[in-house]
């Protein structure tokens, strides 16, 4: 098994090489510094105004090869920076990009993590309930909502949301954030509420269709002819085999917590790392856009390992490989 | 060339490409019996599907000139090119600003409107019509499903069929920067793509082509694999059969029901993509994500102004609700085992 | 005793078929007493599955089981509420399955099955609980029982695996056991053993088997009175000296012919031509009537009745009853 798990580091090392690549090829090589200069200082501006923009952030070395100091060009800077975690400046407005990535990882955990746990566990509650009654009238009903509900798009369950829930009920502020503990669930329920929302419909559905084809299997018959009860089938016998699509699927959603995190974070005021990446957008600021990337495809890269690693713990066939 | 003109041959190329498609379908008993398997279940949400069709159609054809100037009209404007769906619009018909369905005055101050009563939806914010607005963005919209899925299509078949097939050294490349292109949390490579790219329609669907084809060419991959070790496969490769033949004749005919179903399964993901991408200023100008971007505020005003953000919902939730009915139908109907009862 | 440990009463179990449902089990009654070994025999399709599965009520949707009688140690099985059927299922009556390979739960320990089955029905401690499912597996000669406790499903072979089932059945001695195909799915070395543990068990035990099998060879082991199916109906029934030395319905006579006896070399496979019809296909008279050497005419229009051939031997055949009258 740690065998297993090097290897997978080791490959994850090797793709995060080739996610740093890409942003060079896409950022210095596709588009130049000189691009960057433009755009952050104006397209009118005098070439010498763009001259010192460059120098000022650090951009004016050779890009790939310096004949005199090897190492001293933009590629390995580059790669370095990423490596070492010491992301630089901002090209905005030149605030050290490290310590705000420090800064923002809280606020976007806070919200993160009971956006992902709490729609977990409705979500496979649901589609438990929804797949025991397969083929009545619930199931169907169910079926159908989960379609509409997939449907919408997030920005109009966040809109929806502020709108009903803010504005119109007052139950929760329709924006900001408060890091204090007694004040800061006021602010979190609102988002993780549309968070939830938004994500239900499509993770019943995928849930449900994994317990009726569970639910359908030899072993389910089995414990029904020795005595085991429905709700007992259910929990213990469909649910534990259904773990490995479960997770399965989890995967795939952290990518859409990404999502979350940049529209809910922004719409609802809070200081996270989402937020940073909409900053990034507005000011064209490349520097902290390359970060964002690199240490978005690092946890990503970091759950998907995770992920693995659970499959062994969940399944003991792929334990014994 | 001119943007219209271009636009022009676009719709004529579709159009042929359609009636060859559809006599190519008719000829295969299997796809013939999908299609009207597909009509039967589900033809209201095909009916919503081929309205919105024939709105971005009728909304890309477009020339100069016809129509006339109101009085103290906009002579510019008679010099633009005009769709179809343009010209079901009197060629001056913006107001100054706000005014709500089908009112008589502005919003704002009440004075009279140039076109009283006839604003089905109400103007925006800069007086334009928003049920115009909302037809124009019905053909933005299926441009993004269509034309990226055009980009994501043949590029994955392309990448998958040689991992698939030819292996070893390709198959590790085309893996590797599969890996790198999956492990990037796909909003942020879309976004990077973008702000590399410049902001412009095809560099969106450029970029939503690059975020979206590596899942299906997994899909074609793992399927070449499988198809590569079918016994009739094997026996030809023994013969003597050339690999491109192989693969034209045997293996690229057995993913199209893999096509179809990916096709439409993810056309809703990337029109929803783009309404997130306008959100964030990256997305296409005119879309219905722009005109939900613009409600934001209106809704915080007091009264509240609700039309804008009410027909761009509207518009795209009928889209992606009508898509996913008729994917899961498709999906469905084209899904292996049911194929094989058929025969 | 006044009734028989198990009555099974003019079952009909439907299926859906093109216009409407179909019965995959038509009118079906036989009775099976305490102790005593009934085999079920016919080609796939018959509906002997089915009829096993009506039992317990574990027909799987979209079947239904339509009209019948099935009683159980004096109790209507098809009118039980849940909660009682459930004490039912494993302590009065157990069954085990063709597929071995499938019909275990791929995520939990082998031992925690069995003793799954042990504490649905008794209030013992997990200790105990193990400690009785370790004796079990010894009663069913699993090697190393200790050992295997802890293993899963798929470290096993499909001969240890179907002993499991048998040691979750037997764990609370029911004293019905349906065995629905247990060897069909095993090489044949391995038939032979499963076979003699349950012939062993069976005498120990006293446990009534409701035995289900298309191979005769498994019959002539095991069984004390064989019943034959076929298309729905029961065709024949009768010891297993009667049937195998005196069959009287030709479905029987043809399966019985069409078993290859290494005596006989060289000669022709013995079969019975055409096909079983399928279920919206059945004729109105005698289901057999397609495929029958000796039919009657009326044989194609009315359905034959039960004719006694000795005490305990019956068979369903217009041709049998006219034997009889000469």
């Amino acid at each position: 098994m740690l065998a297993y798990v090097l290897r997978r580091t080791a490959y994850g090392f090797v793709t995060l090489i080739g996610v740093l690549l890409l942003l060079f090829v896409l950022f210095f090589l596709y588009a130049s510094p000189h691009e960057m200069a433009r755009r952050a200082v104006g397209e009118k501006a005098p070439p010498e105004v763009l001259e010192q923009w460059i120098v000022n952030h650090g951009y004016d070395k050779p890009k790939l090869w310096n004949p005199e100091a090897p190492l001293d060009t933009l590629l390995v800077e580059h790669f370095r920076r990423a490596l070492t975690f010491d992301f630089g400046r901002s090209d905005a407005d030149g605030t050290p990009i490290t310590q705000r990535l420090r800064e923002g990882m809280g606020p976007s955990l806070a919200l993160a993590v009971p956006s992902f746990v709490f729609g977990l566990l409705f979500s496979v509650a649901l589609a438990l309930f929804v797949a025991y009654f397969r083929e009545t009238y619930i199931d169907r009903m169910g079926v159908i909502l989960c379609v509409l509900t997939m449907s919408i798009s997030t920005l109009l369950y966040i809109i929806g949301g502020q709108f009903l829930i803010g504005k119109l009920l007052r139950w929760f502020p329709i924006s900001g954030f408060d890091a204090s503990p007694s004040v800061i669930a006021r602010f979190l329920m609102l988002p993780v509420l549309v968070s939830l929302a938004d994500g239900l419909g499509g993770s019943v559905r995928f849930y449900r269709t994994v317990f009726i084809e569970e639910g359908g299997r030899d072993y389910v018959r089995t414990a029904r002819a020795k005595g085991c009860g429905d709700l007992r089938v259910m929990t213990h016998h469909v649910l534990r085999n259904s773990l490995i699509p479960i997770l399965t699927r989890v995967v795939v959603a952290i990518p859409f917590l990404f999502t979350g995190a940049l529209l809910l974070e922004s719409f609802f005021g809070i200081p996270g790392l989402g937020s940073l990446t909409v900053d990034a957008i507005n000011g064209n600021d490349f520097a902290t856009l390359r970060a964002m990337v690199f240490i978005g495809a690092l946890l990503f890269i970091g759950a998907q390992i995770a992920t693995d690693v659970s499959y062994t713990l969940v399944d003991p066939r792929v334990r014994f490989e | 060339m001119e943007g219209h003109v271009f636009a022009n041959l676009v719709v004529a190329a579709l159009l042929v490409g359609s009636a060859a498609l559809a006599f190519v379908i008719r000829r295969s008993e299997l796809w013939r019996e999908a299609a009207v398997q597909l009509a039967r279940r589900r033809p209201i949400a095909l009916a919503v599907v081929a309205l919105y069709l024939v709105i971005a159609v009728l909304d890309s054809v477009s020339w100069v000139g016809g129509g006339e100037a109101g009085e103290g009209g906009d002579v510019l404007a008679l010099h633009q090119p005009r769709s179809l769906v343009d010209r079901m619009f009197p060629l001056d018909f913006d107001e100054k600003s706000y005014s709500a369905p089908l009112a008589s005055a502005e919003f704002y101050g009440g004075d009279p409107l140039e076109h009283p009563g006839l604003h089905l939806l109400g103007t925006d914010i800069l007086g334009r019509d928003v049920l115009h607005v909302m037809l124009d963005g019905t053909r933005i919209a299926l441009l993004v499903g269509g034309f990226t899925s055009l980009i994501v299509i043949p590029l994955a078949l392309l990448v998958g069929v040689s991992a698939g097939y030819f292996g070893k050294r390709i198959d590790d490349a085309a893996f590797f920067v599969m890996s790198t292109l999956s492990s990037i949390p796909s909003i942020l490579l879309l976004i990077t793509l973008i702000m590399a790219m410049g902001r412009g329609p095809v560099q969106v669907c450029i970029a939503m082509g690059v975020t979206s084809w590596v899942g299906f060419c997994r899909i074609v991959r793992g399927e070449t694999f499988k198809l590569r070790e079918l016994d009739y496969v094997q026996a030809a490769r023994a013969l003597g059969v050339s690999d491109l033949k192989l693969i034209w004749r045997h293996i690229l005919p057995n993913l199209m029901h893999l096509v179809v179903i990916t096709f439409v399964l993810t056309f809703s993901g990337l029109v929803l993509s783009e309404a997130i991408l306008s959100y964030l200023g990256i997305g296409i100008d005119g879309s219905w994500g722009q005109m939900i971007d613009q409600a934001r505020d209106e809704l915080a005003r007091d009264p509240i102004i609700w039309w804008n953000l009410a027909a761009a919902s509207a518009a795209l939730f009928a889209l992606i609700l009508a898509v996913n009915f008729v994917g899961d139908a498709v999906r469905d109907v084209l899904d292996p085992r049911t194929l094989r009862e058929r025969e | 005793m006044s009734e028989p440990l198990l009555r099974v009463s003019e079952l009909v179990t439907t299926f859906p078929a093109s216009g409407g449902r179909a019965a995959a089990v038509d009118g079906v009654s036989f009775e099976l007493a305490e102790g005593e070994v009934l085999a079920l025999v016919g080609e796939s399709g018959c509906g002997k599955s089915v009829t096993a599965l009506s039992l317990l009520r574990l027909v799987p949707k979209p079947g239904r089981i339509e009209s019948g009688s099935i009683r159980i140690a004096g109790r209507e099985v098809l009118s039980l509420p849940l909660s009682e059927l459930r004490s039912v299922r494993g302590k009065e009556a157990a069954m085990i399955f063709q597929e071995p390979m499938t019909s275990l739960s791929p995520v939990l320990t082998v031992g925690a099955q069995v003793a799954e089955a042990l504490r649905l029905h008794e209030p013992i401690s997990a200790a105990q609980a193990r400690r009785r499912t370790i004796e079990l597996f010894e009663q069913v000669r699993i090697p190393d029982p200790e050992a295997r406790f802890d293993g899963f499903p798929h470290q096993l072979s499909g001969g240890l695996k179907q002993r499991v089932m048998i040691a979750m059945a037997l764990a609370l001695r029911p004293r019905l056991l349906i065995a629905d195909e247990p060897t069909t799915a095993l090489d044949v070395t391995i038939q032979a053993q499963i076979l003699e543990l349950l012939r062993d068990l069976q005498r120990e035990l006293g446990t009534a088997i409701l035995l289900i099998t298309h191979d005769l060879g498994v019959v002539n082991e095991l069984a004390d009175r064989i019943a034959v199916m076929y298309a729905g109906r029961l065709v024949e029934e009768g010891t297993r000296v009667q049937l195998l030395g005196d069959a009287r319905h030709p479905y029987t006579r043809g399966l019985l012919r069409a078993v290859p006896s290494l005596g006989r070399r060289g000669e022709r496979l013995a079969e019975i031509p055409g096909v079983v019809p399928a279920p919206g296909e059945r004729p109105p008279g005698c289901r057999f009537e397609t495929r029958c050497p000796v039919k009657l005419a009326r044989c194609a229009n009315d359905p034959p009745e039960d004719t006694p051939v000795t005490p305990g031997h019956v068979a369903r055949c217009f041709v049998v009853a006219q034997e009889l009258a000469r």
